[in-house]
């Protein structure tokens, strides 16, 4: 609108323009103190979307002392380009719609370079397009399957943690020659679900297998118990993704419903159990069973030098509890990607030589056409492949078995296990 | 109408006036928050022309936001319509679900009707999850860019989205002074204050209250739709029963049955999120405060209790 009456009446822009025109003549007039500082010398800011309450507030606690971890390293390390780096905190309270202002609020009001750190789907695809309007670097670390399903925009990456479609497919053929090959899935009828639904179902087809039973969960569902005699007998693989507080009921009325006769090989995701202690009363039912994790919570035997010196870092101890208070459990298994994100962000900024905000574009160029990751102080997670085509990194996966009430690691998948094809080319969009 | 037949518009045309002027001088954050502040104002105004005027106590208007929001994102991404028809559909399916609700809720009244509301609103939002591929489930999805066009400007850009807002804002207010002032206004507020003595005087409470909820979805419906396409992402956490309970707070806060009062309410509200939430993570208990506050010295909400003091000509 403002466009057609441009030459009859001021724009914001026009009117903004004179009013910093303004203050400038007063500045050069020596009304304000000056305040000349060269831009090579000042802090690089980068805006973290935290979700310090509402449904990811767990999340959000851990992803903010990882983040503050990183960033000390970082800066001790010499920052990005010699230049300091400040994050900048907004929390989005796990809402798409506060999640967009908050994009906003960092782009415009904080002025800050980059964002980064959001986990939550709903809040990525909620945000993602005010992103792509303010032409802002936006580097989410959450699982689904929206960055590289092409859905997003060019201005979106998700360089830090491996998304859900990988996850399953790369841990299918373990699950089918170890556990079982007759799966029976139980998980929550909305979308996080249905990610897993569909591509393990597809996954554990392509490996010889069948999911013979898919039981789905309302949302809205507090006991679970009539569900259970729909688990089919010959079911050799329960596999489970349930979330949110609903979890414990769930493991222990499956506990309930078997007792201590036989029952199938189990397989969950621990995102039902990040932040909750394995010790619960009524978790003991998960002892023997299997869990899908980003990144092991117990420390293994074979912990790398970058695994230890990362985990003293973020203040975890050997199971996976905060050093300060034993009863603050982490969220060990996603937690990573906040950190490894942070130095990408370092490597792209370096790559493209950014200076500042005009320099945008060439910091997205500079992560697209990154390749492998390697395993490092920066990616103590492990090894990865970043596909710039389709924005989306791909790592190791880890199987565990609870042993002990401890989670010990018994396969690690290849990153070529989770690699599928390409859905969407975003180098091919324009800025 | 009373004498001064000018008077009941000087305050929504100043307030446009001042909205048009900001639109030029604010920043690029405060530019964009006051683009959505106008949007959900019109929804607030939906809500107030149930509530504030004809005491419908819904707890189900997330229901309506929610279909002109969906109605308007699919039409743009399954259909490919043009901004403008996703406008009209938004508006039409708010008031078309509305008249739905309606025609069943409205057999009942006071508490029960809140019910009963807030039951079509949880069906309505379990429906978004249920029917996931289609609608996007729980993560929702990104409005198409190419339906984000309206006569040849770029809705992703903030002139233009002002503009749009501004321009919606200023119908829906106009509209609602308008109605407010008419007879039938007159029957709505009849409605609140003593519906059987107005049914004794010769008006239909429920015919009455139907139109009402459907202009009320009109205004809802349309909201919705503008938010999904100036603000590029529709998805179920709009329809869920915070969106029925938001409405509801920002006219309490504002004034009910006062024609600025969803304005500010929702002005005020969004802003005490926005500045409490930078310091700390209890900001809705900042925000209960508030309302406490409110509660406690201004139960007519802040328009309310100004208009009492200071006259009708104020809101």
């Amino acid at each position: 609108m403002t466009a057609k009456l441009g030459s009859a009446f001021p724009n914001r822009r026009s009117v903004l323009g004179g009013m910093a025109a303004g203050s400038g003549l007063l500045a050069a007039a020596g009304a304000f103190p000056g305040f000349v500082q060269a831009q090579s010398s000042a802090p690089i800011k980068l805006g973290f979307q935290l979700h310090r309450t509402g449904i990811g507030a767990s999340y959000g606690r851990w992803y903010q002392r990882t983040t503050q971890a990183a960033l000390k390293l970082l800066n001790e390390t010499g920052g990005i380009n010699g230049r300091p780096v400040e994050v900048v905190f907004e929390d989005d309270g796990t809402d798409p719609a506060r999640g967009a202002e908050v994009v906003g609020k960092l782009a415009t009001q904080h002025g800050c370079d980059a964002i980064f750190g959001p986990l939550f789907s709903h809040v990525v695809i909620g945000s993602a397009p005010r992103a792509g309007e303010l032409k802002i670097p936006y580097l989410v670390c959450s699982e689904g399957y929206h960055v590289a399903s092409g859905m997003l925009n060019r201005w979106t990456l998700q360089p830090g943690i491996t998304d859900v479609k990988a996850q399953v497919r790369a841990m299918a053929p373990w699950v089918t020659a170890n556990l079982g090959k007759k799966v029976t899935m139980i998980f929550p009828d909305y979308a996080f679900g249905h990610d897993h639904r569909d591509f393990f179902t597809q996954a554990v087809k392509e490996q010889g297998g069948e999911v013979i039973a898919h039981l789905a969960i309302p949302p809205t569902e507090t006991s679970f118990t009539r569900y259970m005699p729909q688990i089919p007998a010959e079911t050799e693989v329960l596999y489970h993704v349930m979330v949110g507080p609903a979890v414990l009921t769930f493991v222990k009325e499956l506990g309930e419903f078997y007792g201590n006769g036989p029952r199938p090989e189990i397989f969950g995701f621990i995102d039902s159990l990040e932040a909750v202690n394995l010790a619960s009363p009524g978790l003991e039912f998960l002892e023997g069973t299997h869990f899908w994790e980003g990144h092991c919570r117990n420390q293994q035997p074979d912990a790398s030098v970058d695994e230890t010196f990362y985990r003293a870092a973020v203040g975890v101890d050997a199971t996976g509890a905060s050093l300060a208070d034993a009863r603050d459990i982490s969220t060990y298994s996603h937690m990573f990607s906040t950190w490894e994100t942070l130095f990408v962000i370092k490597a792209g900024m370096e790559a493209a030589g950014y200076q500042g905000p005009k320099d945008r574009q060439s910091f997205v160029e500079a992560i697209e056409a990154m390749t492998t990751l390697p395993a490092s102080r920066a990616h103590p997670q492990g090894d990865k492949i970043f596909n710039g085509k389709t924005h989306q990194v791909f790592g190791h996966q880890s199987i565990s078995k609870v042993t002990g009430g401890q989670l010990m690691r018994v396969y690690q998948t290849s990153i070529a296990q989770g690699q599928y094809p390409d859905a969407v080319d975003y180098t091919q969009q324009s800025f | 109408m009373n004498g001064q037949p000018l008077k009941p518009w000087l305050a929504p045309l100043a307030l446009i006036g001042l909205l048009a002027v900001m639109g030029f001088v604010l920043p690029a954050y405060h530019h964009n928050n006051m683009a959505r502040i106008l949007v959900l104002a019109v929804f607030a105004m939906g809500y107030n022309i149930a509530f504030g005027y004809t005491g419908l106590l819904s707890l189900g208007h997330a229901l309506f936001f929610g279909a002109g929001l969906y109605a308007a994102g699919l039409a743009i991404n399954q259909g490919g319509v043009t901004a403008g028809l996703a406008l009209g559909l938004g508006l039409l399916a708010g008031g078309g679900v509305a008249l739905a609700t309606g025609v069943l809720a409205l057999r009942t009244a006071g508490v029960s009707f809140m019910i009963v509301t807030l039951m079509f609103a949880q069906a309505g939002y379990l429906l978004l999850l249920y029917f996931g591929a289609f609608t996007g489930g729980d993560e929702g999805f990104v409005v198409a860019r190419t339906g984000r066009v309206l006569g040849g400007f770029d809705l992703t850009t903030d002139g233009p989205r002002y503009g749009l807002a501004l321009g919606l804002f200023t119908l829906a207010i106009l509209g609602q002074t308008a109605i407010v002032r008419a007879p039938f206004g007159r029957v709505m507020v009849a409605m609140r204050e003593n519906s059987a003595r107005a049914q004794m005087l010769g008006f239909d409470p429920f015919r009455t209250k139907l139109i009402v909820l459907v202009i009320s979805g009109l205004y809802s419906g349309v909201a919705g739709a503008a938010y999904g396409i100036l603000f590029g992402y529709v998805g179920a956490s709009f329809a869920a029963i915070q969106y029925s309970i938001l409405p509801l707070l920002w006219v309490l806060l504002g004034g009910s049955g006062t024609v600025l009062g969803p304005f500010l309410g929702v002005f005020i509200m969004f802003y005490l999120i926005d500045l409490s939430s930078s310091y700390t993570s209890a900001h809705l208990m900042v925000v209960g405060v508030a309302l406490l506050v409110l509660v406690l010295f201004a139960p007519r909400g802040i328009l309310g209790g100004l208009r009492k003091r200071w006259g009708t000509w104020l809101a």
